[in-house]
């Protein structure tokens, strides 16, 4: 039986993982997308293994709602991403630089 | 095993709007250009009908429905009529905006009630679940809303860098939750309040869950150092969409603090305290400093929600009933003031002009001396001038802090306030002792010029009364202590 640390470790470097991948990725707005996909997933595999271990089914139905929301989520994402790259051909994150102050 | 059938009455007003929200974009697909007053109309009296709704559906005690997933109590009471409130100005003094951007359609009115709807569900949330699904509703609104203007590159760049940064907020929130549930073994915030009672205050789980839900509500605020987001947001999206974002949000902001961290996990407020006083002074120190260097009003005022922002949690932080109670006087406070800003630059502005340079407001007294007075009133209120509301609101909070034994803190968010008044006196400088760049007379419909009106006066000539607003907020209090 793989004990419960166990999980919270692998959720901890999936977490850690995309908070990296959103700070250091300077290159590619879709890499970002997948990044926060990542930071939700880390979050699901924490509620999943605490539900397990707590034998309560609430984390579990959480999880559903949280990968429903995801999806909304990154339809929306794109659904910017592709405005921005018509106005500015490209998803280069460091073309995002226009509104400073 | 049977499922009984839950109480709708306390959802009422939240499935209403949600029913109205719907055949709104049924019927907005129906209409012609020519009579999309229609939608207008329909937007503007759901709004009015959910605030018959739920004054109806008041009552002393609060009610808890669908297995204690909502409650109905005052406080969520006052919130969602607070943000009725406001989004109904704003959908008004957006109307003409809009019109003139060729943005007059049903979407903006659609995804706004959808908004609206999310942070009801937020106001009245007593679950991990219901907060986290009206927040995500209210974010993915605004986020759409912000891309509105879809041939803008400022209004999709403004949209993107929102969306990541309103994302990670929320992975951060959830992350958070997720090690308090693992801890309390509860997603119910009354029985997480409980099982925290049990465990020792110094928990490292419990205080590395309690980090990242503060991480992300203080992103959600845009407290500093989180606020990254907030100028560039406010800036970019179009002004009628920034009059939404930067009013009614606040208010569901509010309530994610108080359900959250005040309802949930009081029995944590010795760490959470800690982390807001930081949060706090830094947002008033850096908001109010940045903000004098803005030469852009919608910039400018994003600063200043920043500092309004550290000037709220104060309330929260000086963890009692009259702290929390004049946090929530400020923070209604603050969204009627930022209201009428906001719709005084959409009244400036008209078709191919955006009124978002300070400059703009060069010498408004000459223009029309009304709408420069009007400015003015909201401007010394902002800057926490006697006898505006934002001077009894700035007071009640202060008040607060001393009572919790923190001089030194009332102290230094007073000398704040004093550096932040500087930058609200110059617009008020511009407007009367300052020449105008363009002499035009000020438009603006006769409707959106009488709100205006009393929107900003509201907050002066409301004073004799602020004893019972302030009334009314602490029985908002009351109500979540009792639940």
């Amino acid at each position: 039986m793989v004990p419960l640390s166990h999980y919270l470790i692998l959720g901890a470097i999936l977490f850690a993982l995309s908070v990296v991948g959103i700070f250091l990725n300077r290159k590619n707005l879709v890499v970002l997308l997948m990044a926060i996909e990542l930071m939700l997933l880390a979050v699901n595999m924490n509620f999943v293994a605490f539900a397990h271990f707590l034998g309560d089914l609430g984390g579990q139905v959480f999880v559903f709602f949280i990968l429903t929301v995801a999806a909304a989520e990154s339809a929306i994402g794109l659904a910017i991403l592709v405005v921005v790259f018509r106005n500015r051909r490209s998803i280069n994150v460091e073309d995002l630089d226009s509104l400073k102050g | 095993m049977t499922a009984a059938m839950p109480n709708f009455l306390p959802v009422a007003p939240e499935i209403f709007v949600f029913s109205m929200a719907c055949v709104i974009l049924l019927v907005d697909l129906f209409l012609s250009d020519a009579r999309r007053g229609v939608t207008y109309l329909l937007t503007q009296l759901t709004l009015i009908g959910a605030a018959v709704l739920t004054v109806k559906g008041m009552s002393a005690a609060a009610v808890m429905t669908f297995n204690g997933m909502f409650v109905g109590d005052a406080l969520a009471n006052v919130l969602k009529l607070a943000i009725y409130g406001v989004t109904f100005f704003g959908f008004a003094y957006s109307r003409d905006y809009l019109r003139e951007r060729g943005m007059y359609r049903g979407e903006y009115f659609v995804l706004g009630l959808f908004g609206v709807v999310g942070m009801m569900v937020m106001a009245s949330a007593s679950h991990f679940l219901t907060l986290y699904l009206g927040l995500e509703l209210l974010s993915l609104c605004v986020y759409a809303m912000v891309a509105l203007q879809r041939d803008s590159g400022q209004s999709t760049e403004a949209a993107m860098k929102y969306f990541v940064l309103g994302a990670m907020a929320s992975g951060l929130l959830l992350y958070g939750m997720s090690m308090l549930y693992g801890m309390t073994g509860s997603l119910e915030i009354s029985a997480v309040r409980k099982a925290i009672e049990g465990l020792s205050a110094d928990n490292v789980i419990l205080v590395f869950g309690l980090v990242f839900v503060v991480v992300g509500i203080a992103f959600k605020l845009g407290a500093v150092p989180f606020h990254m987001w907030v100028p560039d947001v406010y800036h970019g999206a179009p002004t009628a969409v920034t009059v939404y974002l930067g009013t009614a949000p606040k208010l569901a902001a509010f309530a994610l603090v108080m359900r959250l961290l005040v309802g949930g996990l009081e029995g944590l407020a010795v760490s959470w305290q800690s982390m807001l006083i930081i949060l706090a002074i830094l947002s008033m120190a850096a908001g109010n400093v940045i903000a004098i260097a803005q030469d852009n009003i919608k910039r400018m005022l994003a600063y200043s929600s920043i500092s309004h922002m550290g000037f709220f949690l104060l309330g929260i932080v000086s963890v009692s009933q009259n702290g929390y109670s004049s946090a929530l006087f400020y923070v209604v406070v603050y969204a009627v003031m930022s209201l009428g800003a906001f719709g005084m630059v959409i009244l400036l502005s008209r078709a191919g002009f955006e009124a978002e340079r300070l400059d703009d407001f060069k010498g408004l007294n000459q223009r029309s001396p009304w709408h420069a007075f009007l400015m003015l009133l909201v401007m010394i209120s902002m800057a926490g001038v006697p006898p505006t509301f934002g001077f009894y609101a700035k007071l009640l909070v202060i008040q607060s802090v001393i009572n919790a034994g923190m001089i030194w803190l009332a102290i230094v968010a007073v000398l704040l306030a004093v550096i932040g008044a500087f930058y609200y006196l110059r617009v008020i400088k511009l407007m009367y002792f300052d020449d105008a760049d363009d002499k035009a007379p000020l438009g603006g419909p006769a409707d959106v010029r009488v709100l205006m009106g009393i929107n900003a006066l509201a907050l002066v000539l409301l004073i004799p009364w602020v004893g019972v607003l302030m009334e009314v907020c602490r029985a908002a209090i009351r109500a979540l202590a009792v639940a």
